[in-house]
């Protein structure tokens, strides 16, 4: 398996990633869909660090899971409250903050 | 003859100045407490004034004395000195002021006496017989400057006494914006000299004026006659005057025929040591008189308004003065003592129509008089010896000033001393023409009395109480011996010596008999042609429609009014419209408009905001998209 699969792969989950933020209204599948892209960035941060023979993009790679692990408890936290409140948890529901 | 310092009683000269401007401080200051003795007190102080000037003027004995005081400003080279100068110049001036001042103060009691802000009036005139004062007696052109201001300030003041009355408001804006017109040239003058010569003093500047470039010291003497002009009402500044006759009778007397608007005659006459340097200067001086003369003579035989008719008759006046002012020094001492004669007939003229309005209930127009002769005896007898000083019929004032200043005319010779003394005779016919209209309209004739006013009664014209009476009679008295005093018995040009120089004995064109039997030839014509016009027919009431060209020209004084509107006033009015234009457009349509630009664009962006959050991922995504395709095409590329 060569570098090059790794990073292909990474890119179609990062794709996959994307798209899924771009059409899904449910602000769950959203938020899962942000974590796929941030785990795509991981493996592409391991494939390199391998790839070099360094350990700095695998330390990068445990930030980015501290700080995803973070922003789920938040954004969960958010997106509950809201559904709470509104009875909804389609993202384009949540319009009220604009001109 | 050189100046020498003050002793005795010159040294408080200064009084003279104080004393009414004390006046006019406790009456201003003191509020409506000195309401009951204000007019007493306004009058106590001119009198006092007039008592030292004679004091000081019998102490003269032809000096020329200094009284220096302090130090006005003192700033780097610039070192003004405030003091006097008591010469037999200002020493006329000053018992003309004050002595007519005070008559006119007295005669003032009783014309103000209905009028709730007498003392007002009285605190306005004690403050212009300060300033004038100070024009007359300061011994530098910043003490004449200060005076000029101050008689300036009064002028506009008294002229808008009356200020609930719209045409007075407006007569004194008028009066105040054409007399800065003058006073501008005053202080150019003023800065040329001090920045030429490097001191402002007469002495100073008399010493040393003759050093310069001949075109500087006419530029001096251009820029003076400018000021001049506007304070006298000379052409081409004269459409002031006629109109400050909307000011209280008194104020018409003592400011506008007698004292303040002979200021400009005194300016020239006091720098005549800059006019001996400059016949460019004095030709114009000479042109502007000889003008003037003429345009106040015409407009004086078309107005029906008797203080108007009185007004142009003074334009016409202190064009002599300032005719007799250009023939240079055969001219100062006469046209000084045309100046004196004249303020003292003109000052009762006016008193007297005065009194004819007092009796008239405030009517001016002479379309309405007639028949007043019997009424008003006191009136008739001084207005008519003042007239007759005034056109001058022989032997009285007028006669033997005026014949001066047609001599000295013709005695310059050629062509341009019989052109000058030909406008200075024909000007004298006019005013024979014009007075005997007004004496004929006014004294003669049926009784035309109207109303005043609907709802007023007609009038029943009365005697004026003596208060009136006897400043009338004292300048009648002036008026008929002042010129034989000045001109034969006591000769004022021998007086004047000192400030002129000897008189020469000038080479005599045409013999004065000849002179004089000629303009007494001319007067009676006048008069005759007046009788033929107005005396012998029924005067209309209302002015005639159907008249020729001329009349209805010197009706509005030959168009003076509208020259100067459709020249300045016009240009002026669309010049500030422009730059309000340019304002409101330019200045703040860029501000407005930056505004309105960066607010606009600001609401349009923020319709970007939708609120839709999968909106904004696109443009997040679209953004990291080109910056990375950018990042890739700079490290590939």
């Amino acid at each position: 398996m060569s570098l090059t699969h790794y990073l292909v792969l990474a890119a179609i989950l990062f794709t996959i990633g994307a798209v899924g933020v771009l059409v899904r209204r449910n602000a769950i599948v959203v938020f899962m869909c942000v974590e796929l892209m941030l785990n795509s960035v991981n493996l592409t941060l391991v494939t390199f660090a391998r790839a070099t023979g360094t350990i700095d993009g695998q330390i990068m790679a445990f930030f980015v899971m501290v700080v995803a692990a973070a922003e789920v408890v938040v954004g969960l936290a958010i997106i509950m409250s809201i559904y709470r409140t509104r009875r909804s948890a389609s993202v384009d529901d949540a319009n009220l903050l604009k001109y | 003859m050189d100046t020498v310092p003050a002793d005795g009683l010159l040294s408080a000269s200064w009084l003279l100045i104080a004393l009414p401007l004390a006046g006019a401080a406790v009456l201003l200051l003191g509020g409506r407490r000195t309401d009951r003795w204000g007019h007493l007190l306004g009058t106590a102080t001119v009198a006092a004034a007039f008592v030292v000037a004679l004091a000081c003027t019998l102490q003269l004995d032809e000096r020329q004395v200094a009284v220096d005081l302090f130090t006005f400003i003192d700033s780097g080279s610039l070192d003004v000195r405030a003091g006097l100068l008591f010469d037999p110049l200002s020493a006329v001036f000053a018992l003309l002021i004050t002595g007519v001042g005070a008559l006119i103060h007295v005669y003032s009691i009783g014309y103000m006496a209905h009028d709730p802000r007498r003392r007002r009036f009285f605190a306005y005139l004690n403050l212009f017989v300060a300033a004038m004062l100070l024009l007359v007696l300061g011994d530098n052109y910043v003490a004449l400057y200060v005076g000029w201001e101050g008689v300036g300030l009064a002028s506009y003041l008294l002229i808008a006494f009356w200020h609930e009355r719209p045409a007075a408001a407006t007569a004194a804006k008028k009066a105040f914006i054409m007399n800065r017109v003058g006073d501008v040239g005053l202080a150019l003058a003023i800065f040329v000299m001090f920045a030429q010569l490097g001191t402002v003093t007469y002495e100073g500047v008399f010493g040393s004026v003759g050093l310069l470039a001949g075109g500087t010291v006419t530029a001096i003497g251009l820029l003076l006659l400018l000021g001049a002009c506007g304070k006298s009402g000379q052409f081409p500044l004269q459409a002031w005057l006629p109109d400050a006759m909307e000011g209280p009778t008194p104020v018409s007397a003592l400011i506008h025929a007698a004292t303040m608007v002979t200021a400009g005659v005194y300016l020239i006459a006091r720098s005549a040591p800059i006019y001996d340097l400059t016949e460019t200067a004095r030709t114009v001086v000479l042109c502007v008189g000889a003008v003037t003369l003429m345009i106040g003579a015409i407009a004086g035989c078309a107005y029906d308004d008797i203080k108007k008719v009185l007004a142009y008759s003074t334009v016409s006046q202190i064009g002599y003065m300032f005719l007799a002012v250009g023939l240079g020094p055969v001219g100062y001492a006469a046209a000084i003592a045309h100046l004196l004669t004249h303020g003292f007939f003109k000052a009762g003229l006016f008193l007297g129509a005065g009194s004819v309005m007092h009796a008239m209930d405030d009517q001016v127009d002479m379309r309405r008089f007639g028949g007043l002769a019997k009424k008003l005896p006191v009136t008739f007898v001084t207005f008519g010896l003042g007239y007759l000083a005034l056109i001058g019929f022989p032997f009285l004032s007028g006669y033997w000033t005026k014949d001066a200043i047609i001599e000295a005319a013709l005695d310059r010779g050629g062509v341009s001393g019989w052109v000058l003394g030909g406008v200075a005779v024909l000007g004298a016919g006019l005013t024979a023409f014009y007075m005997t209209r007004l004496m004929l309209m006014t004294f003669f004739g049926k009784a035309r009395w109207a109303p005043s006013a609907p709802g007023r009664p007609t009038p029943h014209p009365h005697e004026s109480p003596s208060v009136m009476t006897a400043p009338m009679v004292l300048l009648s008295i002036g008026s008929v011996a002042a010129g034989f005093l000045l001109v034969q018995a006591f000769p004022l040009v021998e007086w004047l010596a000192p400030v002129f120089g000897e008189p020469e004995e000038a080479e005599h064109v045409v013999a004065p008999a000849l002179v004089g039997i000629a303009v007494t030839a001319v007067m009676a014509l006048g008069v005759l042609a007046a009788w033929l016009f107005v005396g012998r027919r029924e005067v209309p009431v209302v002015a005639p429609e159907r008249v020729s060209v001329v009349t209805r020209a010197a009706r509005k004084a030959l168009y003076a009014d509208a020259i100067n509107e459709s020249l300045f006033m016009r240009p002026g009015q669309w010049l500030t419209r422009a730059l309000v234009w340019v304002d409101n457009r330019g200045v703040d349509g860029a501000v407005n408009g930056m505004a309105a630009a960066l607010g606009g664009s600001s609401a349009r962006l923020g319709r970007a905001q939708t609120g839709f959050v999968r909106t904004y991922a696109l443009g997040m995504l679209g953004g990291a998209v080109l910056v990375a395709g950018a990042l890739l095409a700079v490290t590939a590329g």
